[in-house]
C-alpha cells in the first residue's frame, strides 16, 4: 500500500561516495547556507545524489547509504534525511529505468487526452501499470499530479524535460527516439512556440514590437 | 499574566500560554492526542479544538496562544461537532481492534471515542494497513493503530536524544518508522509505550498479559539505579506484571529507565524461597530455625572482629540499619555498604550527595562530569541534563567530560581527557574549559563512581570540591557539587554509617580470610572467589546469584517489591516504597530476619514493628524524618572534603560495561538478558 516499499525489500548498494562533479556542486550548494543551518542543504544534496546515480548507473535513484552520507555531511540524524527523501515524490527511493516517464493525469491534462498518452507509454514500453519498469530496464512509468504546464496539456515529463501538447502517436514516436538514444528537444510537440497559439500569433499581429 | 475567560470562568495565565493551558487552569478538560506537556507542540491531531469568540472557525487550543481578554468556549455545539468530525477521521484508518489490543482500558483514543465517537462508521472503503516496525526487544509495534500524532518521534528526538524515529512518505502513505529495521538505542525506550496515546506502541514483554482493570497498583521506588524514580508496581495475584513511572517533577518527571521498567520479570526467576544450609559441601533445604541455629553455632566463640557484613546495592535502609545494629551487638566493627570499593568523605552529607538536585540541573549553565557516564548510570537524570542542554540553546550549556564515554551522551559534550590530570589542569587554569566554568554563573560538577571507586577517590573528591569552590560552583545560594551514585542503597548506607568502625575492615579487607564469618545482605557485585576459602558465608537476599552459590547458609529475603522500604536517592532524598506482593515461599522481610536471628544469639534488636525501626532510623540520622523532601545545604560554609593524598594517573574506567546486567534482579530477568544480547553483545547474535 505504501508508496515507498519497505527499505528491506530493495536491494541497496553497500556504499556510496560523491564523485568529483558532485563534490563541486555540493561545495556551491553549502556555500549558500550558514554553517549551523547546513541542514537546509538536504533537498539539493538529494538531487545531487540522484543525478550522480543516474550518471554512474543509468538509474537515477537515492539509495539509503547515500542518505546516510548526506546525514553525515550535514550533521543531522539519518532519519531526518529519510523523511525528506520519502516525502518528495521527485526522489526515487528505489531503482528506476534510464528514462523516467512521468505522465500528468490531473484535470487539464486528462481533459486534453492524457489517457492516450498513458496508453501510448504502456504500448511503447510494454509496461502494464504505474510504478513499474519496462523489461529492458530502460523506462519507468509514473503518474504525477499537475506539473504546472496546463496550457500545454497533456504533458509527459521525461526525467527533467517537459514534452508538451502530446497525443498517442507523438508519444510513441518520442519513446522510440529515446530508445534509439536520442533526446528530442523538449517543449511543444506541435507547431507552437511555448504557450503561444498553434500556427502562429492570432492577436496583436500588428503590434509595434513586431514591426520594430 | 493575561486574563482569559473560559466558559465564563476568568483565569489569569502567564503570557505565551496556550489556550489549552488556559482551559486547564479553568478546570476544563480538553481532549488531546498529539499534545504532551513535556514535548514540543505539534498541533496535528486537531482533537483539542475549542471555540474562540470572534474567531471564524474552531482553533486547535494546544498551539493557539492566549491574548488579553480572549474568550474561549469549550463546550458548545460547534466544538462538539468539530471534535466528533475529527474523531471520525481518526477512526477511518484505525483498525478498531480493541479486543486484541494491549492498550485497551488505558487508551486515549478509546476514552475519547466514548465521548466523541459515532455509534457506527460511515466509511465503506478499504482501510489502510501499515507494516509493523521492529524497534527492539522492548517496544512492540502495531502500526496500523498509529494515529500519527508524532509523540514518539518527538520523545525520541527531544527527551531521549536518539533521533531514530521519523515519519516517512506523506499523506495517506505516511508511516511512523525508524526506516532501518534496527533496535532503538535508548535506555528510555519504554517511555514510548506510555507516551503513545493508542496501542501502536506497547510493551513487548507484557504483551497479552493483563488488562489494566485487573491490576492492583502499589507505589514504589525503582532500585535499579540511584535516581529514586517513583514507580507504580502493577500486580495481579502474586505477580508483579509491570512497573510504570509515577509523576514526580523533582525526581523523574514522568520517565522511567528501561532497566527499572523491564527487569520486573526478574522477580519471578531464580528466587531464594527457603533457607538453605551447606552440609558436607552440599546445600540442603532447612527450616528457619535450623538455619539460625547453624549460624549461631558457627558464631559461637568467634570474636567480634572476625565477623563482617557487607550490604548490597538494592537494600532498604531498614534492613541495613538492622544489619548494623546486629554487627554492633556482636561486637564487630567490620561493616560496609560499598562492595564496589568506593570511598567518600562522610563528615558532611554534601560530600557524597547530588547537591544541585536533579531539578536544579535546569538552573545550571555549565557542567563538568568526572568519571561518570550518566546516560548509563542514571538514564533519567541524563534526560534532565539533555533537557537543560536543549533549553539553554546553542552554546548555552557547555559540557565537559573527563573519562571515556562509551556511548553518545545524547548532548554535545567535549571530552576533555581521560584521567585526573585534566582535573589538575582545570584547577591551575591551563585547560581552556576552566575559563568556561569560571565564566558560568551556576556551573556544576558531577563526580561519578568511575572516579570514586579508585584508590585515589578521596584525592579526586577533594580536588573536585576545590575546583568547584574555585570556579564558583559552590557559592552563595548555589551548590554545584554533585556525587552521582549508581546503587540505590548507597546514600542510605552512608547516612546510617554502614562503613567500618574503629579498627574495622572494609569490604575489601573482609575478603581473603579477613573475617571468619561474613554476612552478605544482598551483596553480589564482586568476585566471590575473593572470599577466603575458610570464611563462613551467610547470604541473605532474594536471588540465587553469584554470592548465594558461595554461601554456607542462605536466608531468603524480600526483593524491593515485596517489602515496604526506605530508600535515599543520589540527591539525599528519602523516599518510601510499599509492599506490592508477598515474598515467595518462606522468604521474609529482611529486617525481620535480622531481628529474629538477633534473638537466637541473645542480642535481641529493640524493634518489633517497622514503625519502631523507622523511629530508630530517624534517631540514628534525622534526615530520615523528612520523606520526599530535601533540606537546602549551605555548601559554601563547609571546609571541603579532607584530602586523601596523591592522585593516580590512570584513566577513568566506566563502572560497568553492560547496563542491562548490573544487579541480581536484572540478571535473573529474561527481558534484560535479551536486551544485553541485542544491545551489548550484538556480534554473538549475528553469529548465530
Ligand atoms: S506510534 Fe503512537 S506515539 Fe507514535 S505517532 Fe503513532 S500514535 Fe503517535
Ligand atoms: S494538469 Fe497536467 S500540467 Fe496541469
Ligand atoms: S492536541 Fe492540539 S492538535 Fe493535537
Amino acid at each position: 500500500m505504501s508508496a515507498h516499499s519497505p527499505i528491506d525489500q530493495i536491494e541497496q548498494p553497500d556504499s556510496f561516495a560523491f564523485d568529483a562533479e558532485s563534490e563541486e556542486q555540493i561545495a556551491a550548494i553549502l556555500a549558500k547556507y550558514p554553517p549551523e543551518r547546513k541542514a537546509s542543504g538536504t533537498l539539493p544534496l538529494l538531487y545531487v545524489v540522484q543525478k550522480q546515480m543516474g550518471r554512474q548507473t543509468g538509474s537515477a535513484w537515492v539509495p539509503r547509504v547515500a542518505m546516510d552520507e548526506i546525514a553525515r555531511r550535514l550533521e543531522v540524524a539519518p532519519i531526518r534525511v529519510y523523511e525528506v527523501a520519502t516525502f518528495y515524490l521527485m526522489f526515487n527511493t528505489k531503482p528506476i529505468g534510464r528514462y523516467h516517464l512521468q505522465v500528468c493525469t490531473t484535470t487539464s491534462c486528462w481533459l486534453r487526452g492524457s489517457d492516450d498518452v498513458v496508453a501510448a507509454c504502456k504500448k511503447a514500453t510494454g509496461i502494464s501499470g504505474f510504478g513499474q519498469s519496462s523489461a529492458d530496464g530502460l523506462f519507468t512509468l509514473t503518474e504525477v499530479e499537475c506539473l504546472g504546464a496546463c496550457a500545454n496539456a497533456p504533458i509527459l515529463q521525461v526525467d527533467d524535460d517537459f514534452y508538451e501538447d502530446l497525443d498517442g502517436p507523438r508519444t510513441i514516436e518520442l519513446i522510440e527516439a529515446l530508445r534509439r538514444g536520442e533526446r528530442p528537444a523538449p517543449g511543444p510537440t506541435i507547431d507552437r512556440v511555448g504557450s503561444a497559439p498553434a500556427g502562429g500569433r492570432k492577436t496583436l499581429a500588428d503590434s509595434p514590437a513586431d514591426q520594430g | 499574566m493575561v486574563k482569559v475567560t473560559v466558559d465564563g470562568i476568568v483565569v489569569d495565565v502567564p503570557n505565551g500560554s496556550s489556550a489549552l493551558q488556559a482551559c486547564e487552569a479553568a478546570g476544563k478538560e480538553i481532549p488531546r492526542f498529539c499534545f504532551h506537556e513535556r514535548l514540543s507542540v505539534a498541533g496535528n491531531c486537531r482533537m483539542c479544538l475549542v471555540q474562540v469568540v470572534r474567531a471564524p472557525k474552531p482553533v486547535a487550543s494546544c498551539g493557539f496562544p492566549v491574548a488579553e481578554g480572549m474568550e474561549i468556549l469549550t463546550d458548545t455545539e460547534i466544538v462538539r461537532k468539530a471534535r466528533r468530525a475529527v474523531m471520525e477521521f481518526l477512526l477511518i484508518n484505525h483498525p478498531l481492534d480493541c479486543p486484541i489490543c494491549d492498550q485497551g482500558g488505558e487508551c486515549d483514543l478509546q476514552d475519547q471515542a466514548f465521548g466523541y465517537g459515532a455509534d457506527h462508521s460511515r466509511y465503506q472503503e478499504a482501510k489502510r494497513a501499515v507494516k509493523d516496525k521492529y524497534l527492539g526487544p522492548l517496544v512492540k509495534t502495531v502500526m496500523t493503530r498509529c494515529i500519527q500524532c508524532t509523540r514518539c518521534i518527538r520523545f525520541a528526538t527531544e527527551i531521549a536524544g536518539v533521533p531514530e524515529l521519523g515519519a516517512v512518505s506523506r499523506g495517506e502513505n505516511m508511516e511512523v518508522t525508524n526506516y532501518v529495521e534496527k533496535a532503538l538505542t535508548s535506555e528510555l525506550s519504554g517511555n514510548l509505550i506510555d507516551i503513545c496515546p493508542v496501542g501502536a506502541l506497547t510493551s513487548k514483554p507484557y504483551a497479552f498479559t493483563a488488562r489494566p482493570w485487573e491490576l492492583k497498583r502499589t507505589d514504589s521506588i525503582d532500585v535499579s539505579d540511584a535516581v529514586g524514580t517513583n514507580i507504580s508496581l502493577q500486580v495481579r495475584g502474586s505477580a508483579v506484571l509491570r512497573a510504570v513511572p509515577r509523576v514526580n517533577d523533582a525526581v523523574n518527571e514522568e520517565w522511567l529507565a528501561d532497566k527499572g521498567r523491564f527487569s520486573v520479570d526478574g522477580l519471578k526467576h531464580r528466587r531464594l524461597d527457603r533457607p538453605w544450609v551447606r552440609v558436607h559441601g552440599k546445600l540442603q533445604a532447612v527450616s528457619w530455625q535450623d538455619a539460625f541455629v547453624a549460624i549461631g553455632r558457627r558464631l559461637d566463640g568467634v570474636p567480634g572482629d572476625r565477623i563482617g557484613a557487607i550490604a548490597g546495592d538494592l537494600c532498604d535502609a531498614e534492613s541495613m540499619l538492622a544489619l548494623k545494629d546486629l554487627m554492633v551487638a556482636l561486637g564487630s566493627p567490620n561493616i560496609d555498604c560499598r562492595q564496589d570499593g568506593a570511598d567518600y568523605d562522610l563528615s558532611q552529607r554534601a560530600y557524597y550527595t547530588f547537591g544541585t538536585t536533579i531539578a536544579g540541573i535546569e538552573d545550571a549553565d555549565a557542567l563538568l562530569v568526572v568519571g561518570s557516564i550518566p546516560r548509563q548510570e542514571a538514564p533519567v537524570l541524563n534526560a534532565r541534563i539533555r533537557k537543560r542542554f536543549l533549553a539553554a540553546g546553542r552554546g548555552g550549556f557547555p559540557i565537559g567530560l573527563i573519562g571515556t564515554p562509551t556511548a553518545d551522551p545524547t548532548y554535545s559534550a567535549d571530552v576533555l581527557g581521560e584521567g585526573p590530570d585534566v582535573l589538575a589542569a582545570l584547577r591551575d587554569g591551563t585547560h581552556p574549559f576552566a575559563a568556561t566554568l569560571k565564566a558560568a554563573k551556576k556551573p556544576m560538577i558531577i563526580v561519578g563512581h568511575g572516579a570514586l571507586t579508585r584508590p585515589d577517590a578521596r584525592a579526586i573528591l577533594a580536588s573536585a570540591w576545590a575546583l568547584a569552590v574555585e570556579t564558583g560552583a559552590i557559592g552563595a545560594g548555589w551548590n554545584g557539587f554533585n556525587v552521582l551514585h549508581r546503587a540505590a542503597s548507597r546514600v542510605a548506607g552512608l547516612d546510617l554509617g554502614l562503613v567500618p568502625g574503629k579498627g574495622g575492615r572494609s569490604a575489601a579487607g573482609m575478603m581473603s580470610g579477613g573475617v571468619d564469618v561474613l554476612w552478605l545482605l544482598g551483596a553480589d557485585e564482586f568476585h566471590t572467589a575473593q572470599i577466603g576459602p575458610k570464611t563462613f558465608v551467610i547470604y541473605q537476599g532474594h536471588h540465587g546469584d553469584a554470592a548465594a552459590a558461595r554461601a554456607d547458609v542462605i536466608l531468603p529475603g524480600a526483593a524491593y517489591a515485596e517489602k515496604s522500604g526506605t530508600y535515599v536517592n543520589t540527591e539525599g532524598r528519602v523516599q518510601r516504597s510499599f509492599r506490592a506482593v508477598m515474598p515467595p515461599g518462606d522468604a521474609r522481610e529482611d529486617w525481620r530476619i535480622l531481628r529474629a536471628f538477633s534473638e537466637v544469639v541473645g542480642h535481641t534488636l529493640p524493634y518489633d514493628t517497622v514503625e519502631v525501626l523507622r523511629e530508630r532510623l530517624a534517631t540514628v540520622n534525622p534526615v530520615f524524618r523528612v520523606i520526599g523532601g530535601l533540606d537546602a545545604v549551605d555548601a559554601a560554609a563547609l571546609p571541603g572534603p579532607s584530602d586523601g593524598g596523591a592522585v593516580l594517573p590512570a584513566p577513568f574506567r566506566p563502572v560497568f560495561d553492560d547496563y542491562y546486567q548490573t544487579d541480581p534482579i536484572c540478571r535473573a530477568s529474561p527481558t534484560m538478558g535479551e536486551c544485553s544480547r541485542i544491545y551489548v553483545h550484538p556480534r554473538t547474535v549475528a553469529a548465530e
